[in-house]
């Protein structure tokens, strides 16, 4: 039997990690994803959970902690935010070079700077080409329910690709909404032990890990964890699909909503996708038909799926909580793009920049994009494909 | 039982093997391969390696020098890494995942650069947290694998490649941070300096004391350069030697908080000793330079001064 109960995004993810108890978590305090060690050194503290807590004095040393932890044959979690996340980017790189399935939740936020604790995906997209799987997460639901799934798919042996769970800055992490949650013991049962097949606490056989590689073999090396995130999108599949015959949450490479016979679409992640369906909801009521496209998994990116997706349509909008700046658009818009050339599907694709540095996106700024589509769908030209939604205009 | 090196050797089969690729008169394999000597035959160990000359030399894919496990991350966070690889043992160990009578023991290695400079900040969270593990500084006194540039362990007044004895400057213009005193005040269990010395007997006694003194324990191990020095490779002992008798390099540990000098040079050698057959400092003995080397012996005198209010001042408490 679910359990009903109230929780932030924050408490959600903690929830999952007191539940998947793993051994060693290494964490280091950031705005917004603070409270997630806060509340896990708690549970630490009561007794709640095996895990080893180190309280480490960088987030470089979290993610350096949590790799010689994994490595050593342990479940290592941790979590972060923004300039945290920038800070462990060299180590990023290295726990998905040494395939380390370790779990961390993003809470994002902007990446300095200015300074800025507010909500975007900056920090996300400063990391989306480092080899790690990135599920993104609509509310605290979702947060919790990629938590869950996160091990099963991370540490799958055509996978072992470190894996992290975003979820949106203070908009979901800090926000209380209702959640179902599982029991302990069937969490307990679904994640599974973790039982890696070497580990540097083997006496039995010494390994070496982390080599200098030359030239004759870090490319099959690269190619080899290239090969694993291809590899993981069936696995997502996989575990989604157990997950769902045991809570009846379904989820999928992304969520369509009212996709099917819509006209135009908006793509986007994370909590934004909730505003878009209210929104598509009051355009439908109108005789519209809108629709929304949400990515869970953004890497590996479901190229095929999207594209076959969104063929239909006359006019798509992708939204990107983060800019590029790059003189072309935002990071999503690329893959969506790429994805859509690739395949051979041609529909006019805009791009719009918005909710930068916590700006709010309101219902009525995400009516105005489907206001666009609509006219963009009925001309079938986009005039300047790289917009952005919600800016001040007096100022630029 | 009395220390006995061609005991230790015969009888202990060495855990860092040849076939490495680091330099002839280097001093860091000997070190490693000595400190590894000193663990009981029954223990595991993991080391942990920041990269630099001995990990790019020790484990080049596919081979390795390692007979314990071993891992490297990055430059400045063998102390992080390791402490992560510990925490992973106790947590596993509490749980019954692990053998219960199997034991681990826990090394890092990481150059003076890895050490005084780019990781020191992980070094100090990995001691402070309290980990149980030994932490060995093997300091060549600057930045070897990158071709030497100075570090903030190098000696005042070398010739390095980013502190060229110059027509204006003449080498580097800072002393050299003290590290060993920086752990100390960090309140470990244990810290000592040492060196390849008289048969390598002071630095296997005070590796056993560190690895086997629970907690966090500090190294600090003189490990010369030739091509960083300007030494003959041969010379390698010699100059270790001359470190010592001379007190450029004493040898010292701090147990508990209190110091005891492990070697008091009969009769302390001036610092030329030390200084005149290396290449570094070689611009220090031209005409008009004299001001350098009394300025040198001076900062020597001074530390070895230090070190010896420090023992009497904690011994007599």
């Amino acid at each position: 039997m679910s359990i009903r109960e109230r929780l932030s995004g924050n408490e959600a993810a903690a929830t999952a990690m007191k539940q998947i108890n793993p051994d060693v978590v290494a964490a280091f305090p950031i705005t917004p994803s603070t409270e997630i060690p806060q509340y896990f050194s708690t549970f630490v503290a009561n007794g709640n959970v095996d895990t080893e807590f180190v309280a480490v004095e960088s987030e470089h040393s979290a993610m350096s902690a949590c790799i010689g932890a994994e490595a050593a044959g342990a479940r290592a979690m941790t979590a972060t935010s923004a300039n945290g996340l920038s800070l462990m980017w060299e180590m990023i790189y290295i726990a998905s070079s040494l395939r380390l399935p370790i779990v961390l939740s993003l809470v994002n936020r902007a990446v300095s700077g200015p300074l800025n604790i507010h909500c975007d995906h900056s920090d996300a997209m400063g990391v989306r080409d480092s080899g790690w799987i990135m599920l993104f997460s609509e509310n605290n639901q979702e947060a919790y329910d990629n938590l869950l799934m996160a091990h099963r798919i991370a540490e799958n042996e055509n996978v072992l690709l470190p894996l992290m769970v975003c979820q949106d800055g203070f908009i979901t992490s800090h926000s209380i909404e209702n959640i179902e949650l599982e029991e302990d013991d069937k969490v307990k049962k679904f994640v599974g032990e973790y039982h890696p097949n070497h580990y540097l606490l083997n006496d039995k056989e010494p390994m070496a890990i982390g080599p200098l590689d030359l030239q004759a073999y870090l490319f099959e090396h690269k190619a080899q964890q290239a090969n694993a995130m291809k590899a993981a999108k069936d696995v997502i599949l996989q575990v989604s699909k157990d997950f769902e015959s045991w809570t009846g949450r379904h989820y999928g490479l992304f969520e369509e909503y009212m996709l099917d016979d819509c006209d135009f679409a908006i793509v986007c992640m994370n909590s934004t996708a909730g505003t878009a369906k209210a929104v598509v909801n009051d355009l439908r009521a109108k005789g519209i038909k809108a629709g929304l496209l949400k990515i869970r998994v953004y890497r590996p990116f479901p190229a095929e799926e999207v594209a076959e997706a969104l063929s239909n349509l006359k006019a798509v909008a992708v939204l990107d909580r983060a800019d590029s700046l790059n003189g072309m658009g935002g990071a999503l818009f690329e893959d969506v793009v790429s994805s859509m050339y690739v395949a051979g599907k041609q529909v006019p694709i805009v791009n719009y920049v918005y909710g930068i540095g916590g700006r709010d996106t309101t219902c009525n700024d995400i009516e105005s994009v489907y206001n666009d589509l609509s006219e963009i769908a009925q001309s079938g030209k986009v005039d300047n494909p790289y917009r952005y939604l919600g800016l001040r205009k007096g100022d630029m | 039982m009395a220390y006995n090196v061609k005991e230790v050797v015969g009888r202990k089969p060495a855990r860092f093997t040849e076939g490495h690729r680091m330099c002839a008169g280097c001093g860091a394999p000997p070190v490693a391969r000595h400190i590894l000597r000193a663990l009981n035959e029954d223990d595991h160990a993991v080391v942990a390696n920041a990269t630099g000359c001995m990990e790019v030399s020790t484990f080049i894919y596919p081979y390795t020098a390692w007979t314990d496990s071993f891992i490297h991350t990055a430059f400045e966070c063998a102390g992080a890494t390791l402490s992560g690889v510990e925490a992973a043992y106790h947590s596993m160990k509490k749980q019954g995942k692990l053998p219960e009578d199997k034991n681990t023991k826990f090394i890092a290695f990481g150059g003076d650069g890895g050490t005084y400079d780019i990781g020191l900040q992980s070094l100090s969270g990995a001691m402070e947290r309290g980990h149980d593990l030994t932490y060995v500084c093997y300091d060549n006194g600057a930045y070897m694998n990158t071709g030497i540039q100075r570090s903030s362990a190098t000696p005042k007044f070398a010739d390095t490649t980013t502190s060229p004895a110059g027509k204006v400057i003449p080498g580097k213009m800072q002393s050299r941070k003290d590290l060993a005193k920086v752990m100390a005040a960090h309140h470990l269990p244990y810290v000592a300096q040492s060196a390849g010395f008289m048969n390598f007997k002071d630095l296997y006694e005070k590796a056993e004391k560190a690895i086997y003194t629970e907690g966090p324990t500090f190294l600090n191990v003189l490990s010369p350069c030739p091509r960083g020095w300007g030494y003959a490779t041969d010379d390698l002992m010699l100059i270790n030697k001359l470190a010592i008798e001379t007190c450029y390099w004493p040898l010292y540990e701090v147990d508990h908080g209190v110091y005891h000098i492990t070697y008091k040079p009969a009769k302390k050698l001036p610092i030329e000793e030390f200084l005149r057959p290396q290449k570094r400092f070689k611009h220090m003995f031209k005409e008009g330079n004299e001001w350098m080397i009394e300025e040198f012996q001076k900062e020597v005198d001074s530390r070895w001064q230090e070190l010896l209010d420090l023992e009497e001042m904690t011994n007599s408490k």
